[in-house]
């Protein structure tokens, strides 16, 4: 009888959640500026990460001075122009040509041979090449160069080979990278999306939803309802854990399907972790929307908590490279752990011992956070 | 010798639409407004009245057909029509991070007031709104009507010819009413012209013009007196015993040949059809001389029926011993400061207990303790028994709350809405769906169901906020100002479901500035200065202050009196 009662209790208290759960969705649908904010950003983000930013420099255009005739200048310029990176090669005889080329960003590189090139080179000694790069642009030109050693070396080698002259390489690189072979920057990006927007979308839709009702005179109505409340915590923070983790399911079948990153870890896995992941970044969210009186001061809540969570999880820029002390400060973060585990379960199949290792502390950043926002909550109501 | 023109603005053929609004928001209005009087625009929400002063300062264009300024016409001339009028529209642009001269400093720039002429125009208006005390004062910290008082200061910088005023006096107390009223006589003196656009027909008879718009159409145009003529002869009240008299109201509504019908104390007022024949009345009664507000319910053709199909569809309460309202000398303290003290009272069951007082004295806190939202610093505020600030979900799913501005979820569609206040109150399956059913037909909510609850009507507004909190047949209601800006029709449907409710033994408490709402209420009790300063029905209130000068005060007469003789007692013990 006592569990019988119980059980209807339970059950009463639960059609309660519900009712606000179903309305919760559907407020964060119907209000245009939060849609926006859950399909736009994400497509856009993509888009940009998977095309615009990129380590890689490529699609470079190059002009060449050539006033020698000879076949060691003519050897080069072929390597270059078969090389990938070299979009547009710009045969210039016109010394003036090497400047305007370089000023109007026509061209980001310039090579000129001199007249006695071939000549010096076919007498055994050495010649030169000039090679102008565009300092403006001082990242890309640094990889250009990169790139133009590489073709000048390997023609130095294979013109002494040519010539007859022995020469050893004592040492030959071979690199390979692991896990991403191909060294794809999407590989390293799309993981760390499925992280990034999942957070910012669970954490803006709760950092918004207390203070929208306050702002509409709709938190009283919710007060004097028969939700207590925790009742009405847990029916925001499910919501918003239910949106977090559809964007992030939404963001890996893009990455995976349009992309081709491929998944090689386990689902599973996955839902469990970015459940407890999740949960952390409701607690924050809570927290911010119960302190803030305004969606504004939220929206200001929300961008303190996003600035360290990007530059400091290890997302912007490698932990190694911070300073020591730093370092086990950003454990604190739960976008770090939750960084590991997703680029593991993506790239390497990560075992789920590992998983786990990694999940416990977000579980215990969870319960802070969550706790945090219900004591907050309850003495906000005072 | 000035202009020839004696019209200040002349309308001629006026239509205004909105792409997507089915019905015009004005339809062919034609009228003149006289130089030197004031003119009101009458009508409920949504009647016209924001769009045709919009019109008149040429912030909107007509559909077809002109308005001339003081000759000016709005399409060609709007800067020169904004030289010569001051407007100042529903809620004035104040800035409520800036102190009152900051606000104004702001205004006299933008209106390019310099120096000297600045200061002087400054020491002009905050004498004029007796704003001075406050020039330090945030804006967003002034009561409502202080706020009024400097958006209009603001709005007379630039000394207009014609003064536009788009419901000033909406949120205001009465006694700030007043203020406002006499603050208009002073500068008719001076010769200025003003438009004053109003929900509140009471204003109306003080009004010397009126344009009375309905529905986007113009009902009535000329002195109010001239309206009011035609009920002449046909209002009377009637005497009826105190305890009988929402059951004879609602029998007197469904009267053939009565249209209209409202609680006035223990009287009833009532306006009959020319050809009906008041002696078979049981009651005793008297005619009455007529009100502005009379003669336009008649003109719209009468008032709703005497029936609540809402209090038919619940059971009559059962008695109980507890007391459903109880506050025990309920005091709160925000910081130094005491926004409540020392209030007392008990409310019996199926009363209608009314929370009066002007803005910012203290009946919101009140209000907001006995509904659990503010922890009292000292008292007791119990609703059936209970602390609601730590009552069980049981007990509080017994309480039904309407707040003050429409606060339910605007994104929504009315459906939803419901769907969820059900939900929350613990409605389930198919006694739900039928509440929800219920709902839409007694407040004829079909046409809306799936459009957004925040695009609708005012008055569809307040209907759904309404359902949403008696849905769940609560024993107990709280309705903050649930009437405020509705038009009259529509408050009478209000009065006939509280009546009705109240008799089937619901408990209700109502907070207002209306004061024929407050006529409804078996009891009222008025706060002011954080106090409690009386309390008694309507008509206990009404004879304390009457007198020689006063022989026949009405409710507002008795509020304002008693205010004015608290200050006196306060100021009284200060010496």
């Amino acid at each position: 009888m006592n569990f019988t009662n119980r059980y209807i209790k339970a059950r009463r208290i639960w059609y309660r959640i519900q009712a606000l759960i179903m309305k919760e969705i559907l407020a964060v649908w119907r209000d245009p500026k939060s849609r926006f904010a859950m399909v736009i950003p994400p497509i856009l983000q993509l888009f940009i990460f998977a095309h615009a930013i990129t380590l890689e420099v490529n699609s470079i255009s190059l002009g060449i001075y050539n006033q020698d005739l000879g076949w060691y200048s003519h050897e080069i310029i072929q390597r270059i122009e078969g090389a990938p990176y070299f979009k547009h090669v710009y045969l210039l005889t016109d010394p003036h040509d090497v400047k305007r080329l370089i000023d109007t960003e026509k061209a980001m590189v310039t090579i000129e041979f001199q007249q006695d090139f071939s000549r010096l080179l076919a007498a055994g000694k050495q010649a030169q090449v000039q090679v102008i790069l565009d300092g403006r642009r001082s990242n890309s030109a640094q990889i250009v160069t990169g790139y133009l050693n590489q073709i000048f070396q390997t023609f130095n080698v294979d013109i002494l080979k040519r010539e007859g002259v022995e020469v050893t390489e004592p040492v030959v690189v071979q690199s390979r990278s692991f896990f991403n072979p191909n060294l794809d920057y999407i590989y390293f990006t799309g993981p760390s999306l499925v992280a990034l927007l999942s957070l910012l979308i669970a954490v803006t839709v709760t950092s918004l939803s207390v203070s929208r009702e306050r702002e509409a005179g709709t938190f009283d109505q919710l007060l004097v309802s028969p939700l207590q409340p925790w009742q009405i915590l847990v029916g925001k923070a499910i919501p918003a854990l239910i949106i977090g983790i559809g964007e992030g399911v939404f963001m890996m079948f893009m990455i995976i399907t349009f992309f081709d990153v491929p998944f090689l870890g386990s689902y599973l896995l996955f839902f469990v972790s970015i459940t407890i992941f999740l949960s952390s970044i409701v607690g924050v969210g809570l927290f911010i929307s119960s302190l803030s009186a305004t969606q504004q001061q939220s929206l200001l809540g929300t961008f303190v908590f996003m600035v360290p969570t990007t530059m400091l999880s290890g997302y912007a820029t490698p932990i190694e490279n911070m300073p020591t002390w730093l370092q086990p400060w950003t454990n604190i973060l739960p976008m770090k752990h939750f960084l590991i585990i997703i680029k593991g379960l993506f790239l390497k199949d990560m075992p789920t011992s590992e998983v786990l290792s990694h999940s416990w502390p977000m579980a215990l950043i969870a319960i802070v956070t969550l706790s945090l926002a219900s004591w907050m909550f309850k003495r906000r109501m005072e | 010798m000035g202009s020839s023109v004696e019209n200040a603005i002349e309308i001629t053929g006026v239509t205004k639409t909105f792409s997507g609004m089915t019905q015009p928001a004005l339809d062919n209005i034609t009228a003149n407004i006289h130089k030197g009087i004031i003119t009101g625009i009458v009508g409920p929400d949504a009647a016209g009245k924001t769009t045709l002063i919009r019109l008149m300062t040429s912030l909107l264009l007509p559909t077809s057909g002109e308005i001339t300024v003081l000759g000016l016409n709005t399409l060609k001339d709007s800067d020169a029509i904004h030289d010569i009028t001051g407007y100042m529209p529903q809620k004035f642009g104040l800035y409520e991070d800036l102190t009152v001269i900051e606000n104004l400093n702001l205004y006299g720039d933008l209106q390019g007031l310099k120096g000297h002429e600045k200061e002087e125009a400054f020491e002009q208006m905050l004498s004029f709104t007796s704003l001075k005390p406050f020039t330090d004062r945030l804006a967003g910290k002034l009561s409502g009507g202080m706020k009024q008082k400097l958006g209009l200061a603001c709005a007379l910088l630039s000394r207009p010819k014609i003064l536009l005023l788009d419901e000033p006096t909406v949120g205001v107390d009465p006694i700030s009413r007043r203020e406002l009223w006499k603050m208009m006589k002073v500068l008719l003196g001076q010769g200025m012209s003003i438009v004053w656009s109003t929900s509140y027909l009471d204003e109306a008879s003080q009004c010397h013009e009126v344009l009375l718009l309905n529905e986007g159409k113009l009902l009535f145009n000329g002195p109010p007196s001239e309206l009011t003529k035609i009920v002449d002869g046909r209002v009377f009240l009637l005497d009826v015993p105190e305890k009988g008299r929402r059951t004879a109201l609602s029998n007197l509504l469904n009267t053939k040949g009565i249209t209209d019908g409202v609680l006035q104390g223990n009287k009833i007022r009532i306006v009959c059809k020319p050809d009906f024949s008041i002696q078979s009345q049981e009651y005793p009664w008297t005619p009455a001389v007529p009100r502005f507000e009379d003669a336009f319910v008649d003109t719209l053709g009468g008032g709703p029926g005497g029936t609540s199909l809402l209090a038919n569809s619940i059971p009559k309460k059962g008695k109980t011993h507890i007391a459903p309202i109880q506050t025990e000398h309920l005091t709160k303290m925000f910081g130094d400061f005491t926004a409540a003290s020392d209030i007392s009272f008990t409310i019996r069951r199926g009363e209608i207990f009314g929370l009066l007082g002007p803005n910012g004295a203290g009946k919101s806190t009140t209000f907001k303790m006995l509904c659990g939202l503010l922890q009292p610093t000292k008292g007791k505020a119990l609703v059936s028994g209970h602390d609601l600030k730590t009552a069980t979900s049981q007990a509080r799913s017994q309480i039904g709350y309407m707040a003050q501005k429409f606060s339910l979820y605007s994104d929504l569609g009315v459906k939803e809405n419901l769907d969820f206040f059900s939900g929350v109150y613990g409605l389930r399956g198919n006694f739900r769906k039928k509440r929800i059913d219920l709902m839409i037909e007694i407040f004829a909510l079909e046409s809306y169901l799936s459009s957004n609850s925040g695009l609708l009507p005012l008055g569809y507004k307040q209907r759904l906020a309404l359902a949403c909190a008696v849905m769940h047949d609560p024993d107990v209601l709280f309705l903050d100002e649930p009437t405020s800006g509705v038009d009259p029709i529509t408050r009478r449907e209000f009065w006939t479901h509280i009546n009705g409710m109240a008799e089937k033994g619901i408990t209700i408490m109502v907070t207002t500035h209306f004061m024929e709402e407050a006529e409804y209420c078996d009891r009222i009790a008025l706060i002011y200065q954080s106090k409690n300063i009386a309390t008694g029905t309507p008509d206990d209130l009404k004879e304390s202050v009457k007198s020689k000068d006063l022989p026949n005060p009405t409710l507002e007469d008795a509020f304002i009196t008693l205010i004015e003789r608290s200050d006196m007692h306060n100021n009284e013990a200060h010496v």
